[in-house]
């Protein structure tokens, strides 16, 4: 087919469309969108402050090295703790954000974090239990095969494989934990056995 | 009191926290009436954003009621009834006094690429989330507004985030009347989209999703055309098919980190964290825009990099826009939108779940059950 000026099909009657769409065209001024400019200077925010007061406690507090201070607020949610602060303690102060290292150091602190508030809580007043923190039991009254097959969903074909990349990454890291330690702790002789 | 805590990837409980008390001279305490569950908790839940710490209490929209306030907070008193926007900012950097509300560099010691927001790991700041009984709000005086009498709650719920966020990504698409604009996805930024893409003068809203009650959704809420790409060869194909091979003018992504339609990015991505996400919705945004279009980008994603076909989009001059939409710049034109009825929100809520029941909330979410759309939480 020839390309042309014109824009294919037909144009859109304004008139049909108001008629159809509630407030179509309210905001058809592009100049007149609430976020327009992206940059309004000397917007109104309801600040009144120059600069926030420092909020207490910034010292030890982990921070981006891209920044040059802790900033003047910050969360105080889960402060860093155990083998998995250290981790995460140092992806920030070793690595910038534009370094794949800082991320990949803090998912492991995740992983690590995980594992061991799991293993901690077998010790406690109340350990983790997979049935209510899974949330699995929602299944029930909520139509869980109805939801599911005869609906062409296309995440059900990969279903399957879902397990075995999340449980396989873990085998390979313990089978290599293994195998360090034997080569650390076992004599040359006997690590064939 | 109460609140959701994670556990780790797929497990998360409610448990009693210590109350949240004042830090700083600003903060104000606020009493949750309503929460919801956002698609982008989902990453989280997954275990995808990175320095998710376990004991974290998601939850980054809600409303209630200001229950204590700091010694400089003004503009808000006790009792009021407010809404949250879920990016906390001071509203005098560089970039808040720009009005780049969610790219504040006074709230987030942990990340300079994002700014702050609530319940979102400690790569946004540390700031636990409103799916509990109380919350923390820094700088009352700047991020929440009393909801308007008249305004129902769950509409103004809505505001905080979900419908704000795919009102800016029609914003940012730049549709000039009658623009052919697509929508990838049509969870509820997908929907609050396609929707609000009408309001500013799109000629067609065409929406892609693989979940046919959510395409029903689409159809019915945003009067939106609507292609489910599981049902089709080619995705790209079909949307070349549809704007006579040119593409379409603008297209939104409201899809995000964990987009599913290809076998080998779900896998790096969405299972093996070796990406920052999925970009199987950006590289489709990127096929199916004409030359010269613009796409917005609406989709949460982590830090990681991700494979995007950046050459295509250059060859093809695609202006891409994306932000985490600074929601209070937002809120009065939304307000005026509801009064007008020209939008109704709340629309979009399919579930309402007792906190104590926010376990079984996550799992129908996560596994799309029961035709689920948007969950709200149901706190006081």
């Amino acid at each position: 087919m020839p390309y042309t000026a014109d824009k294919p099909g037909s144009t859109p009657d304004p008139e049909a469309l108001r008629a159809r769409i509630p407030g179509w065209g309210a905001d058809l001024d592009p100049a007149d969108r609430p976020a327009f400019p992206r940059e309004q200077p000397g917007i109104e925010t309801g600040a009144h402050w120059e600069l926030p007061p420092q909020q207490a406690g910034a010292s030890g507090r982990e921070r981006s090295i891209e920044h040059e201070r802790v900033t003047p607020v910050f969360g105080t949610a889960q402060p860093l703790h155990g083998i998995s602060g250290r981790i995460r303690r140092f992806a920030y102060d070793r690595f910038s954000e534009g370094q794949t290292a800082h991320w990949l150091l803090l998912v492991a602190g995740d992983r690590v974090d995980a594992v061991t508030a799991h293993v901690t809580s077998l010790f406690s007043k109340r350990p983790d239990d997979p049935i209510t923190e899974s949330g699995v039991a929602g299944e029930i009254a909520h139509h869980p095969i109805a939801s599911r097959v005869g609906r062409g969903r296309i995440d059900l074909k990969h279903a399957w494989l879902d397990p075995i990349l999340v449980i396989g990454p873990w085998v390979v890291a313990s089978v290599l934990a293994i195998k360090l330690v034997r080569a650390v702790f076992l004599p040359a002789s006997k690590r064939g056995k | 009191m109460k609140a959701m805590t994670y556990r780790g990837p797929y497990k998360l409980r409610v448990e009693e926290k210590p109350d949240p008390k004042i830090e700083h001279p600003n903060d104000a305490i606020v009493r949750v009436e309503l929460a919801a569950i956002c698609g982008s908790d989902l990453h989280l839940y997954h275990g995808m954003m990175p320095d998710t710490r376990v004991g974290h209490t998601f939850g980054h929209e809600f409303i209630g009621r200001v229950e204590q306030v700091g010694s400089s907070v003004q503009n808000l008193s006790v009792g009021d009834r407010v809404m949250v926007p879920f990016n906390i900012f001071c509203g005098s950097c560089f970039f808040c006094s720009r009005g780049l509300f969610s790219n504040c560099h006074n709230v987030n010691a942990n990340a300079t690429a994002v700014g702050g927001i609530y319940g979102y790991s400690h790569t946004a700041g540390g700031y636990d989330g409103g799916q509990a009984e109380l919350v923390r709000v820094p700088f009352a005086d700047v991020g929440p507004a009393v909801i308007p009498d008249g305004v129902n709650p769950e509409d103004a719920l809505l505001l905080t985030d979900a419908f704000s966020t795919g009102y800016f990504g029609a914003q940012l698409a730049d549709i000039v009347e009658g623009d052919t604009a697509v929508v990838f996805g049509a969870g509820p930024i997908g929907l609050a989209a396609a929707r609000s893409c009408w309001l500013m003068g799109a000629g067609r809203v065409i929406v892609v999703d693989y979940l046919d009650y959510r395409l029903r959704k689409a159809e019915e809420f945003a009067h939106a055309e609507t292609i489910n790409f599981g049902q089709v060869n080619d995705i790209v194909l079909e949307l070349k098919k549809q704007t006579g091979g040119l593409g379409a003018d603008v297209v939104v992504e409201a899809v995000g980190a964990e987009a599913d339609g290809h076998i080998m990015q779900h896998v790096t991505a969405a299972k093996l964290k070796l990406q920052g996400g999925s970009p199987v919705a950006l590289n489709w945004a990127i096929d199916s825009v004409r030359k010269g279009g613009t796409i917005s980008v609406m989709g949460a994603y982590g830090p990681l990099f991700s494979a995007v076909k950046f050459g295509d989009a250059m060859n093809k001059g695609v202006t891409m826009r994306m932000n985490q939409a600074p929601v209070k710049r937002q809120w009065p034109r939304l307000l005026e939108h509801i009064a007008a009825g020209h939008i109704k929100p709340s629309e979009m809520i399919t579930h309402r779940i007792p906190l104590e029941h926010i376990a079984e909330g996550y799992h129908i979410f996560s596994s799309k059950l029961d035709d689920i759309i948007k969950p709200v939480i149901t706190v006081a």
